[in-house]
Formats: structure tokens, C-alpha cells, sequence
């Protein structure tokens, strides 16, 4: 298959050929930038509180052993969708007095049961975090993930 | 050895094997809380233990890679390395910041999204020891012969370089976060590694096979074009349900399905080059891991990656043990297995030996290899069950961990398995040599010849 090709043909095949590729991904999420920015996401929504709320998220790195949209490690539950999972979108105030009093309570130290450690959160950081939960549920996600289970 | 400065690559190799031996551990001790979920539980929590473990992993594959560019720019170039001290302090510079990021985070210094755990000032030391090194090797490409082996290599660890100062790009948007969190991660592992991967693998092959260079270069050009026609576009498959538009979903289908083209293609590379190849190389070891390198990537990235990349079928598997099942033989197959054939490849030249510890180092292969791949079964069975019991059945993600049990057991003892082989390696590698050669390889060919 290989025969008919020179090794010059083939180099620069290999340049001309990733240089159009890499501009074809590189316009595509430009694109995508434009379409996460007024369209997926809530802009005007994005306050200082959900911003704060991402801080806590990342100064616990809760990502290793939760995932969010379905990346991160695969440990602990799902939380992009933990505010439907709360019933966040029938009764607010609920949901997030049930997200906080759940972080609130652990560790459980329950034998046999996955531990999430207390990570000291003030009542205004778990309020930020709830607001960034809130906040990430509302991505349009494309209907993914399939149900409230995460 | 031919030139003097190749021997820059010992300490980088010794380095590696130390960090890979401590990555080990830390995968052992993760998946022992998979098993008994209070072990550590106060002491050392799990978010810590997983990031301790990918980091490692990160770190010792760049500084093995760092390694092999030493060690192969000379013979490649025909000329010695620019500055061996440029390259000894970048090595320190490069190993004090990893040390100190992993030593930080079981105290809990940590920055927040995945593999981008270093405080800032570690990516800053990072950075700046890759760009050291980018120059060094850089300037030795330069003063010297221009092989397509060295360039390619040369541009994946440039690209890595660049695509990796994403990591200093937080935006507060998740979904953008995400984005963009993507062209480091994907476009590394996906992308341009995959041109260190085949640069390096051509380059073993040549020394091992004695296939004339105008072939192998015409090959490395042809898989690496598919690398990259393929990965660019194919980081679409992360894509698909994280704030992104609709499109990602036919586009990251189609190019991420491509994928598994380069990989197909360097297997049949691998064995289409030693089945040509006319040189007897006493290294047989080296040829193992090399081969292996070749069948494991196209069976973790490409057989394992093409299972759940689709994304009607994504969208039920997406965040499951599915994706560690992939994610473990991908990393293992591609990377370590590549770094390991190239230690394997070069030990005897850095130490002034004979081929030695070889059947140590084979069984390692065959050790470490099942227990990868026994792993990886464990963990896809158990990804089926919980993508049916939580994305079919919507049961509960607590509730389904509990019914993964078994597999997480046979998943801890596949785990120990694979770190008595690497203990296994690290010592045919490092410890006294005893055996010379196999026994049915007896020393018909100087090591001189075999260069």
C-alpha cells in the first residue's frame, strides 16, 4: 500500500495534512467558545458566588473522586445533575438545605462505606458551592446524563 | 554508545523507574479503598492517593521521555549533546518540582482540576525545565544531522510543550474549563505523544532490526499523518455533553473511530519491520517490549478507546469503570510499555554491558502485561454492570458500587501482580547483572555490532 509513496511525498503529506486539521479543530472551538458562551451556559448568571463555589470546588480537588459531567474520577457520585437529584428544580430551598446538611454530616465512618472527608467548609462556602451545583446543572448538556441517577 | 554525551540519559532512566515504582504504590493503595473503603480514610483520603498516582504517572513518562531524547539525539544527529549540565539541571529542576508537588499533596496543597493538580509555582518550575530541555535538545537537532526520527520527535515534545500552557488557563466558565482543560489532555495523549510514540518506536526498530532508514522514515511520516488527522478532530469525543454544541457528536464519532488506524498501522509496522529485518539483535528483551508497546496501545487506545467513543453509545458510558478500563491500558500500552522498551533498549549501552537480566526482564514483560490486561478486564466488566444498572436501570451509583465488589477485589490482586513486575523490572534494569544472555541466544554477536 505503502510502495507508490516517496518518503518526501509522505512528509509532506504528514505537514500540509495536520496543519488543515489543526486549523479546521482550532476554528471549530472557536466556534464552540461562542456557543458555550451565549448559548450553553448562563453568562449573565455566572455571579461571584458560582464563581466562588468553582474555587471551593477546585481547593478540594473534589474532582478526584467525584466527576462533573461525567469527568473526573469515578469514586463518588456524579454531581452535575446533584441539584435535580435534590430536587432542586421543584423546591430550592430544599435542595440546597439537603446538599449542605449532607456535606455537613461526613464523615459517616460507617464501616464498609466510601468516606468523604470533612473538608471544613464555612456556611458561605457551601452556599457558593450550591450556587456553582445550581449553576452547572443548567449547561445544556445535549440530554446527557440519561437520568437522575448520574 | 557511540557518543559520549548519551550517557545524560542514565540518571533521567534511573529517575523514571523510581517515580514509576512510587505510581505503582499509589495505584495499589487507591485500589485497596476500593476494596476496604475506611483504609486510610482520615490519614490519606482517596482524592489525594488518585492524584499522587496520575501525577507520578504524568511526571516519570516525560522525564523517561526527556531520557530517550538524550539518549537517541546523538546517534541521530551524529553529534553530542549541546550542554550536558543544561540537561543534568533541568533534570533536577524537573524532579525537585514533581517531588515537591506530590510531598505537598498529602498535606493537602493542591490545586483543583485533574492532572493539574501543581500549585502554580510547580507548573512555573515545570515549564521552565521543559523549556530547558526543548533548547538543549533543540540546539543538538540543529548542529547536527536532521533524521526524520529526531524531527518528529522534536515537534510532539514541542507541540506538548505549547499545548500545555492550557494548564495556566483557568476560566471561570466550567464548560469552557473543559474545553480547554481538553487540548492539554487529549491533545497530548491523543495527539502529539502519539508522535513521540512512533518516533520512538521507529527508531527501536531500526536499531533492532536493521531495516534500511528510507523505509522506516516513510512510514513514521504516514502513521504520525494519521495520528494527527485523526486526533485533532477526534478530541470531539469529549466533546459531546459538556456544554458543547451538537455537531461534536458526528464529527468526534467519525475522527475519534480513526483513531484506531495509526495504532493498527504501528502494529503492523512493528512486526512487518522484524519479520524483514535481517539483524539478529541479542537484546530480545528489548524486542519484547517493543512489540508489545505496538499490540498493547492498539488494544488499550485503540480496541478499548473505539468500545465506548461512539457517541450513541457514550451516552451511556460516559464516566464509568468503562473509562478506566480504556484509560489504564491506553496509558500502559502507549507510554509505559514504550518507555520500558527504550530503558530496556538502552541499559546495556548506559552500563557497559552485555544484554543482561533478560529472563528477568521478559517475565517481567509477561507479568506485568497479564496483569495490566487482567485488570482491564476486571474493570470493563464491571463498567458494563454499572452503565446498566445506573444509566439503563437508573439505580443508584452507591447502590451499583456495591454490587462491583468482586471485580474490584480481582482488580486489587491484578494490581499487586503488576507491582511485583515492575519491582521485577526495575531490578533487572538497575540491580547486579547475572545472566549475560538467554541461553538459547548464546553470545554469537559482539555487542559492538549491535549498536
Amino acid at each position: 500500500m505503502i510502495e507508490g509513496l516517496t518518503r518526501n511525498a509522505a512528509r509532506n503529506v504528514f505537514y500540509g495534512g495536520s496543519l488543515f486539521f489543526f486549523v479546521v479543530f482550532v476554528s471549530l472551538t472557536v466556534h464552540s467558545h461562542y456557543y458555550i458562551v451565549t448559548q450553553s451556559t448562563d453568562s449573565a448568571g455566572l455571579n461571584e458566588s458560582v464563581r466562588h463555589g468553582k474555587e471551593v470546588w477546585e481547593k478540594h480537588s473534589c474532582i478526584n473522586c467525584h466527576s462533573l459531567l461525567g469527568e473526573g474520577a469515578y469514586f463518588a457520585p456524579e454531581l452535575g445533575n446533584v441539584w435535580q437529584r435534590y430536587g432542586g428544580l421543584n423546591n430550592p430551598d430544599a435542595a440546597r438545605a439537603g446538599i449542605k446538611a449532607y456535606i455537613r454530616i461526613q464523615p459517616t465512618g460507617v464501616p464498609g462505606r466510601r468516606q468523604m472527608p470533612d473538608f471544613g467548609l464555612s456556611d458561605e462556602e457551601l452556599d457558593a458551592l450550591v450556587d456553582f451545583f445550581e449553576w452547572t446543572s443548567r449547561i445544556d448538556t445535549q440530554g446527557w446524563p440519561p437520568n437522575d441517577a448520574g | 554508545m557511540k557518543y559520549e554525551t548519551q550517557k545524560v540519559a542514565y540518571p533521567f532512566f534511573v529517575a523514571a523507574l523510581l517515580l514509576f515504582v512510587a505510581q505503582i504504590i499509589f495505584g495499589v493503595l487507591a485500589g485497596v479503598v476500593y476494596v476496604f473503603p475506611n483504609f486510610l480514610s482520615e490519614a490519606m483520603p482517596f482524592h489525594i492517593i488518585r492524584m499522587s498516582h496520575t501525577n507520578l504517572l504524568i511526571v516519570w513518562l516525560l522525564i523517561g521521555f526527556f531520557g530517550a531524547t538524550y539518549y537517541l539525539l546523538p546517534e541521530e544527529a551524529e553529534v553530542e549533546i549541546h550542554s550536558p549540565t543544561i540537561a543534568y539541571v533541568q533534570l533536577g529542576i524537573f524532579v525537585f518540582a514533581g517531588a515537591a508537588a506530590l510531598i505537598g499533596y498529602q498535606f493537602g496543597i493542591h490545586e483543583g482540576r485533574h492532572y493539574l493538580e501543581q500549585p502554580l509555582w510547580v507548573k512555573i518550575l515545570l515549564t521552565i525545565s521543559f523549556l530547558m530541555f526543548l533548547y538543549n535538545a533543540s540546539r543538538t537537532l540543529l548542529n547536527g544531522r536532521k533524521t526524520a526520527i529526531s524531527t518528529v520527535l522534536l515537534l510532539g515534545l514541542w507541540l506538548a510543550a505549547i499545548f500545555w500552557l492550557f494548564a495556566f488557563y483557568n476560566p471561570a466558565n466550567l464548560a469552557l474549563d473543559k474545553m480547554y482543560w481538553w487540548y492539554i489532555v487529549h491533545v497530548w495523549v491523543e495527539g502529539v505523544w502519539g508522535l513521540i510514540m512512533a518516533s520512538l518506536l521507529a527508531y527501536l526498530v531500526i536499531k533492532l532490526t536493521g531495516v534500511d532508514r528510507e523505509i522506516i522514515d516513510k512510514w513514521l511520516y504516514v502513521i504520525v499523518g494519521l495520528v494527527l488527522f485523526s486526533g485533532l478532530l477526534g478530541t470531539g469525543h469529549h466533546y459531546y455533553w459538556i456544554g458543547t454544541p451538537a455537531y461534536w457528536q458526528p464529527i468526534g464519532s467519525f475522527f475519534s473511530a480513526l483513531e484506531v488506524l495509526p495504532l493498527f498501522a504501528m502494529v503492523i509496522f512493528a512486526f512487518y519491520m522484524f519479520w524483514r529485518g535481517q539483524r539478529d539483535h541479542p537484546n530480545k528483551s528489548a524486542m519484547l517490549w517493543t512489540l508489545g508497546c505496538a499490540v498493547m496501545a492498539f488494544f488499550g487506545a485503540g480496541v478499548w478507546g473505539f468500545m465506548h467513543t461512539l457517541s450513541f453509545i457514550n451516552y451511556y458510558t460516559h464516566g464509568t469503570q468503562i473509562t478506566a478500563a480504556h484509560g489504564h491500558l491506553a496509558f500502559f500500552g502507549a507510554y509505559v510499555m514504550l518507555n520500558l522498551a527504550i530503558m530496556t533498549y538502552a541499559m546495556p549501552h548506559l552500563r557497559g554491558k552485555l544484554p543482561y537480566n533478560q529472563m528477568l526482564n521478559m517475565w517481567s514483560f509477561w507479568l506485568m502485561t497479564a496483569g495490566m490486561a487482567f485488570m482491564t478486564f476486571t474493570l470493563t466488566f464491571a463498567g458494563v454492570i454499572q452503565t446498566h444498572l445506573q444509566r439503563v436501570m437508573a439505580i443508584n451509583f452507591m447502590v451499583v458500587q456495591e454490587d462491583l465488589e468482586l471485580f474490584m477485589v480481582m482488580r486489587l490482586i491484578s494490581g499487586v501482580i503488576v507491582l511485583i513486575a515492575v519491582l521485577m523490572f526495575v531490578y533487572a534494569l538497575l540491580g547486579r547483572a547475572k545472566e549475560q544472555v538467554p541461553a538459547e541466544g548464546a553470545p554469537h554477536i559482539a555487542p559492538a555490532a549491535a549498536v
